[in-house]
């Protein structure tokens, strides 16, 4: 069975974002970027799924600018056989994601499709959604466990109330929680042999479609600074100022 | 403009988020109608009637719509989508499950948790796990929008709205339900909650979580945890706050060996009051919280346990 990974460069997680001044976006001038965290475990479990002979392909897709093919690379080294380059420069939201997507699944018909529940940039935790709905196909949101079973896969998904399993016929589109596993890095050799691996470059109109977005930034804010209060010295200290100050607690 | 909102419900009981999401829906303007789809819920439905604003209650009552499946709710929506400007839900699994679907059905854009209403079409969100707050405007004619609950109070109940059956039935070969594995607890609801109290990988284990009970039970809240917690098998996932977890605004917000990174800060940082207790005092919990207690929590605890 072919898997289909999408992955996304987004900011590293640990970089703390600056607004810019203009108010016009965040800025990424010179920023840590890296493979979105959802992604990696999506890659990550492609490859495990590869390991146990259940899948025979791996590819791996981005939508996004030149410098996205970096984090194909990554996925590369990790494990991916080639990967697919959608090269644009436009604001890519999901959507238009969701519809590049869809093309390359038409394409290429993979069995699978996995990608991360969310981009830690966005934040939107949409596009898996999306192209299960624009390829026809079932969906497991939120997966924290996989297996597939010949022409069926159960995904666990990770709910408000606890777990939910559910069972999809295949082929089929699942996005990643933080459960599903803890992803490898990649080892040196690998990288190097990632280099040689086949990536393809095309863009949105050579699928035909138009990945621009139509939500308009119309402007971003730093969200309201939180005051550090004081610190306590003792237990005692602490429930008086509870009660008696913020009057949480009675 | 007319609004449909997807009411969420578990249990056989309509869920607090629904009237959170119909503020929402009043902030927009318009008549709000909700659909309540599902199994036997006639009485989600009447419960759904009763708040305030609805002008309808749509009911989808059919097995097909069991456990709200993103296949046949999506489809359902999209049904329905056609009579309305706006299609809302809860940013809940369900409501962030459902929706995108939808939106893709209908060919539109997504909008994920807003948290105030500019305008009919344009809504603030936050981005970058909080650490942004987007004002996006939307360009389609449908906008199809998922709501964060801590952005809306809740309206009241006083409302008495039609109710009417929905026949659409949507066919469903690809996705079944095996099973659920359901919390049980009788604590408040973590999104609910006007007290929480979290653990982090400072608790150091999942009996220890044990040392939160009885403050939980004198104050009334709800339990919640760190990534690290959860991802340490110490609780299960249904505790996790922060950006990929549940968002909580309570009065009173108590971090328990919590660090306080980014991404947790996400969920709990518009909490009235919070309340750190973590052995490191260069902690950055301590930068966003109002009473900070540098203490061990082995003994912080159980002594507080016993001055509440
Ligand atoms: C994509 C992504 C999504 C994420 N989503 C979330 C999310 O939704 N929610 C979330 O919480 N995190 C999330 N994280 C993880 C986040 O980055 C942190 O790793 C996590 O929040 C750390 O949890 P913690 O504070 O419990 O653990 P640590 O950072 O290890 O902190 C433990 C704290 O406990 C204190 N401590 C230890 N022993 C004691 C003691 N005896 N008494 C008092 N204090 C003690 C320590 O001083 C320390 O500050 C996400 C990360 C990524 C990459």
């Amino acid at each position: 069975m072919k898997v289909f990974v999408a992955v996304k460069r987004v900011i590293d997680y640990n970089v703390k974002i600056r607004v810019k001044p203009d108010h016009s976006d965040v800025d990424l001038t010179s920023v840590k970027m890296a493979m979105n965290p959802f992604c990696e475990i999506a890659v990550e479990e492609a490859v495990r799924l590869k390991e146990k002979g259940v899948a025979t392909e791996i590819v791996a897709v981005t939508i996004g600018p030149k410098a996205a093919q970096e984090q194909l690379r990554t996925a590369l080294a990790l494990g991916a056989d080639r990967a697919i380059h959608v090269e644009t420069d436009e604001r890519v939201e999901s959507l238009g994601a969701a519809k590049a997507l869809a093309k390359l699944v038409e394409e290429e018909q993979p069995g699978l499709v996995i990608l991360g529940k969310q981009a830690i940039d966005t934040d939107n935790n949409q596009t898996g959604q999306m192209l299960a709905a624009l390829t026809g196909l079932p969906q497991g949101t939120f997966a924290s466990a996989v297996d597939v079973d010949g022409e069926k896969v159960q995904v666990t998904r990770e709910v408000d109330g606890g777990l939910q399993t559910v069972e999809l016929t295949l082929p089929a589109i699942v996005t990643t929680d933080l459960r599903l596993n803890e992803p490898r890095y990649a080892k040196l050799p690998d990288i190097m042999k990632a280099k040689k691996k086949p990536l393809d470059v095309k863009t949105p109109a050579d699928l035909g479609v138009s990945v621009g977005s139509r939500v308009k930034l119309v402007k971003v804010e730093p969200p309201a600074e939180r005051q550090g209060g004081v610190k306590v010295g003792s237990v005692d200290e602490l429930v008086d100022k509870l009660k008696n100050e913020a009057k949480v607690i009675s | 403009m007319s609004i449909l909102v997807l009411a969420e419900h578990h249990d056989g009981a309509l869920a607090g988020a629904t009237a959170h999401v119909v503020a929402a829906a009043q902030q927009i303007g318009g008549d709000i109608d909700v659909l309540v789809a599902g199994e036997n819920v006639a009485a989600i439905a009447e419960a759904a009637a009763k708040l305030d604003g609805v002008s309808k209650v749509r009911v989808a009552d059919n097995a097909a719509y069991a456990h709200l499946l993103a296949e046949p709710t999506a489809a359902l929506l999209a049904e329905l989508a056609g009579d309305y400007s706006h299609v809302l839900a809860a940013a809940s699994t369900t409501g962030k499950n459902v929706l995108p679907r939808v939106a893709a059905l209908k060919d539109v854009a997504q909008i994920s948790e807003i948290i105030a209403v500019e305008s009919p079409d344009t809504f603030k969100r936050p981005i970058y796990a909080g650490n942004a707050i987007a004002t996006v405007q939307s360009e389609d004619a449908l906008k199809v929008i998922t709501v964060r609950s801590t952005g809306f109070d809740a309206v009241a109940e006083g409302g008495s709205a039609a109710i009417e059956a929905v026949d659409f039935v949507a066919d469903n070969a690809q996705s079944t339900f095996l099973k659920e594995e359901l919390a049980q607890s009788d604590r408040p609801e973590l999104g609910a909650a006007k007290v929480v109290i979290s653990g982090g990988r400072g608790m150091g284990n999942g009996e220890n979580f044990k040392l939160l009970d009885g403050i939980a039970d004198k104050l009334g809240a709800a339990i919640g945890a760190s990534r690290a917690a959860v991802d340490a098998g110490f609780v299960p996932n249904d505790m996790q706050v922060g950006q990929t977890g549940k968002i909580v605004a309570p009065e009173l917000y108590i971090a328990v060996g919590i660090s306080g990174a980014i991404q947790h800060l996400a969920g709990m940082k518009d909490s009235k009051v919070i309340v750190a207790i973590n052995k490191d005092e260069e902690a950055p919990i301590f930068q966003v919280a109002d009473y900070g207690l540098v203490a061990d929590l082995f003994q912080a605890l159980p002594e507080l346990e016993q001055r509440l």
